[in-house]
């Protein structure tokens, strides 16, 4: 990485969204928030119908892409990402990424264990 | 002469600055030399308990049938040894390199958080303290360094030795976090002006890449150590079969985080290796970027390969099989990584002192656990070594022979620095060829005796098995190993009484730290360096036509330092006096918990709003 | 908080070193939280007796009904998510250096947290009643250990976020300073993330 220590710490030097767009963003994140409650409620609550039970296989997909982007938006916006330095995303990612494969390969490893490995299990 | 020189100028400089002595000084020292001192020395005790431990074991060991430790104390011993040597040895003399020479090595002042790196010495100490007043109680742990499930569940051990363990190891860890993020963002943002990150020395290089392990390592374990205590404690079932548990999840937890942790053991080593090799070949590091990358590629990777350590729990082929690989991929930079150094040592005009020996003994010794290693790899091979002394001959190849030598050779190396005297040279070669030739009595029979099926963790062994001669040698070894470190003792307090009188590049260093008196002064740069490339010294001193002359000590007046505190030392206590109030719950109640974090927030509070000065 | 900061120190990223350290806290916290839900997700069906998470139908077609209330959990949700929203805004009067709108809007903030942590307190209590303890089975050990450790970093947030609406109060919190209620923000939107996936994980995902 090349730098040469001259730049100022005061590190406010990128835009500022303004507060209209803060809100906006958190009218955005509300509307997500229905959205999965409601792709629930269609899919498994008290009053779902045929249409429900044919959306199953995808429901948990589609809820991790509702959820994926509130994470995003919450990130990039509330927590300024987009706009600061790459070295705080860079930061954050990293232990995401090693965090993911953690929860993923626990999942499949303890999976396959309670499926095949144990008797009675 | 220089040495009255050299004399004059530190007492001038002690009486213009106040040097600080004194017990109240070093409680609420906030320099990071001191710390490092203060890791070193509570480490390298903490080394010789663990060792005082190994021998008892190899006491009981050397003749079958033996009755000298009862098969409790046997498992306490050697629970004990493991614990002492990962957590209480070698990972905090590893940080005294961290705390000491970071700065140093990247031209800085100081650290960047003075007071969480004092914080993170405190808990060190508390957590080592607790764990062996375990001993006190007749309760030290004795269910392994890795704590197997159901084995620790209250069921099977109903005493308070896991207790104890799960609650100084999370003292520990979270000494380790706060020291992690201490040198992360130091190493980040403290280097001085032109040190770009390719130009760093390798130890801050792989240093770095031990903090990204320990910050993605520890909560790991933090978490897998709540799951046992709230089992323990709360009668959760996380870990215990008739709950509906799985003792196995702890295997898989306790190894995501127990991989990258023996990466946090040997890649401080490694980097020390990379300081010494060089300087003592007269040869810049042979392939710096490519011992960078595959730093990092080894500790990425290092992810990817816990269930090694499980190939004997039937995990099945599609499991076996993938981990299998992954381990065997992971030798390919550690591999580049040794080439690299020999091709360092290729050609070099060698110098063949003290610390050049430890530096070529380990790379003999970890090429040898190395092999080993890959030999685990295999499952269907594993399933025979496991749980063998072929496996304890491969972990103290690479801890001892790689860890444990890298930080002697260390600890040579920067001794003048640190401490402003030269250690004995021809002690120094003894301790050196007593330490190679122990160490390999001790461990080279252990690889013969596990392929000849003896188990680990046993505290003893029938006659008949052909075990004994063997076992014998080994203690042999053990004592004239411990021997090796009697004279290493000597060496210092011997060295200890002489006149502070060494020179600040005794070894005609590369690296910025030998551009400054020895020991340094509290602000170690009088003038904050300027960098234009690796090897620094070296590039000043062909400028300058060879040498460089002895540098000044100065008055410090205008250098702005940060104040002492003892307000890290409080929120330490207060974080030992939550962990006891968990360990005391039956007879405390909530009451010792709360009164813990009474104290823990306090001292927090007191330490954001004290000024820094 | 501490004045020396305000000496901004150059540093070689040009990042403030408390800013560079909370993030380096946030990534470490993510492997924690981590940890946690896998610990939930393979835990969390395989309980040898109820409560279960949701509705199960029986072999013989009795159905055992689960814990889990959709509404009182979104309306937590949606408490968290506009806390965000909040801070936000008080961090940008901050660094305006309007300090009442600051009062206002980190008041806001904390009153959002306070009510999410009463509301997990209530679903607690509630849980209990119907019989899931830590000990009953895994689904109880699971959930309460992930959702009380996420409540714990709420409550610890709400802590240091009363603290410095106090310091703003008294007027210690000017725009020069603003980077102390920047790094809170941080850790409480971290805090706000982690139950962006800890609510479709746990509540809706079957």
């Amino acid at each position: 990485m090349d730098s040469h220590a001259s730049t100022p710490a005061a590190a406010h030097q990128h835009e500022h969204p303004s507060a209209g767009v803060y809100v906006k963003i958190g009218i955005v994140l509300f509307i997500l928030t229905s959205l999965e409650v409601g792709l629930y409620e269609f899919t498994y609550g008290e009053h779902s119908g045929p249409m429900g039970a044919q959306i199953q296989p995808f429901f948990v997909p589609l809820l991790l892409l509702l959820s994926a982007a509130k994470f995003a938006l919450v990130a990039m916006f509330y927590m300024h990402l987009k706009q600061d330095s790459r070295i705080f995303a860079g930061v954050f990612v990293f232990p995401l990424i090693i965090a993911c494969i953690v929860v993923v390969a626990l999942m499949v490893l303890m999976a396959y264990h309670f499926a095949y490995a144990r008797s009675g299990g | 002469m220089a040495t009255t020189a050299i004399d004059q100028q530190r007492a001038h400089a002690a009486a213009g600055h106040g040097e600080k002595t004194g017990l109240w000084s070093w409680l609420t020292t906030v320099d990071h030399k001191r710390i490092g001192i203060l890791y070193g020395a509570t480490a390298f005790a903490f080394f010789l308990l663990g060792g005082i431990e190994a021998l008892l074991l190899r006491i009981q060991l050397g003749t079958p049938n033996n009755t000298f430790l009862a098969p409790e104390t046997y498992n306490q011993l050697f629970t004990m040894h493991g614990t002492t040597m990962i957590f209480l040895a070698i990972m905090p003399l590893s940080a005294m390199f961290f705390n000491f020479m970071i700065p140093l090595l990247i031209g800085a002042r100081d650290v960047a958080f003075p007071r969480l790196n004092a914080f993170s010495y405190w808990a060190f100490l508390a957590g080592g303290l607790f764990l062996n007043s375990s001993f006190l109680f007749g309760a030290a742990p004795d269910q392994g360094w890795y704590g197997y499930a159901n084995l620790t569940s209250r069921q099977f051990s109903p005493g308070m030795n896991v207790d104890f363990w799960l609650l100084g190891l999370q003292i520990l860890g979270v000494a380790s976090l706060a020291a992690a993020v201490n040198f992360f963002v130091t190493i980040l943002n403290m280097r001085a002006p032109g040190m770009t990150l390719m130009r760093m020395p390798m130890f801050v290089w792989m240093s770095l890449i031990t903090q990204v392990l320990l910050l993605l390592a520890f909560p790991v374990i933090t978490v897998a150590l709540i799951l046992l205590m709230f089992d323990r404690f709360f009668g959760t079932h996380f870990f215990v079969p008739s709950g509906g548990g799985d003792p196995l999840l702890w295997q898989h937890l306790f190894w995501i985080f127990g991989h990258p942790e023996v990466y946090i053991l040997i890649l401080p080593a490694f980097g020390i290796i990379s300081e010494v090799l060089p300087v003592f070949s007269r040869k810049p590091l042979f392939g710096y970027a490519a011992m960078v990358f595959s730093g990092a590629f080894i500790a990425f990777l290092g992810f990817g390969v816990w269930s090694h350590h499980m190939f004997t729990t039937g995990m099945g082929p599609i499991a076996d099989t993938f981990f299998s690989l992954s381990t065997m991929l992971i030798a390919i930079p550690t591999g580049v990584k040794i080439f690299n150094w020999l091709g360092t040592i290729w050609g070099g005009s060698l110098q063949l002192r003290t610390p050049m020996y430890f530096a070529l003994g380990f790379i003999a010794m970890f090429i040898i656990g190395g092999l080993s290693g890959v030999m685990h790899a295999s499952p269907p091979a594993d399933l025979q070594q496991n749980d063998t002394y072929f496996i304890v001959a491969h972990f103290h190849y690479v801890l001892f022979g790689g860890s444990i030598f890298g930080l002697t050779a260390g600890a040579y190396y920067w001794w003048p620095k640190m401490s402003g005297r030269m250690l004995d040279e021809t002690l120094g070669k003894v301790h050196f060829w007593l330490m190679l030739i122990g160490f390999n009595l001790t461990f080279f029979p252990m690889h013969i005796l596990g392929l000849n099926g003896m188990p680990r963790r046993v505290y003893t062994y029938p006659e008949g098995l052909g075990f004994e001669t063997l076992n014998q040698l080994e203690t042999v070894g053990a004592f004239i190993l411990a021997l090796s470190f009697a004279v290493f003792l000597v060496n210092i307090f011997k060295t200890g009484r002489g006149p502070r009188n060494a020179p600040a590049d005794p070894w005609n260093g590369a690296t910025l730290e030998w551009s400054i008196p020895s020991p340094p002064q509290e602000w170690n740069f009088a003038e904050v360096p300027t960098v234009r490339g690796r090897d620094p010294v070296w590039e000043t001193k062909r400028e300058r036509g060879g040498s460089l002359a002895e540098p000044a000590r100065v008055s410090g007046a205008g250098i702005h330092l940060p104040n002492p505190s003892y307000w890290p030392l409080v929120a330490a206590l207060g974080l030992a006096g939550m962990m006891t109030g968990v360990l005391l719950i039956q007879h405390l109640g909530p009451w010792g918990i709360m009164a813990g974090a009474a104290i823990l927030f306090f001292g927090v509070y007191n330490w954001a709003f004290e000024p820094a000065g | 908080m501490s004045d020396a900061h305000a000496l901004h120190l150059e540093t070689s990223t040009g990042l403030d070193s408390r800013k560079l350290a909370i993030w380096t806290f946030i990534g470490s916290e993510c492997l924690f939280f981590a940890t946690l839900i896998s610990n939930y997700l393979v835990n969390k069906s395989r309980n040898l007796i109820p409560p279960y998470p949701h509705d199960v139908t029986l072999p013989g077609g009795k159905v055992v009904e689960g814990v889990i209330e959709i509404p009182l959990v979104t309306f937590g949700t949606a408490l968290l998510l506009f806390s965000s929203l909040f801070i936000v805004l008080a961090l940008a009067e901050a660094q305006r250096g309007n300090r009442k709108a600051l009062l206002g809007w980190l008041a806001a903030t904390i009153v959002c947290g306070l009510f999410f942590v009463g509301m997990q307190v209530y679903e607690f209590t509630h849980f209990v009643h119907k019989g899931l303890t830590l000990k009953v089975n895994l689904f109880g050990a699971s959930f309460f250990t992930l959702t009380g450790f996420h409540g714990t970093h709420v409550t610890l947030g709400v802590i240091w976020l009363i603290t410095l609406w106090i310091e703003a109060f008294r007027g210690r919190i000017p725009p020069a300073k603003s980077l102390n209620l920047e790094i809170a923000a941080l850790y409480w939107h971290f805090v706000d993330v982690v139950w962006v996936v800890i609510f479709p994980v746990v509540y809706l995902i079957k």
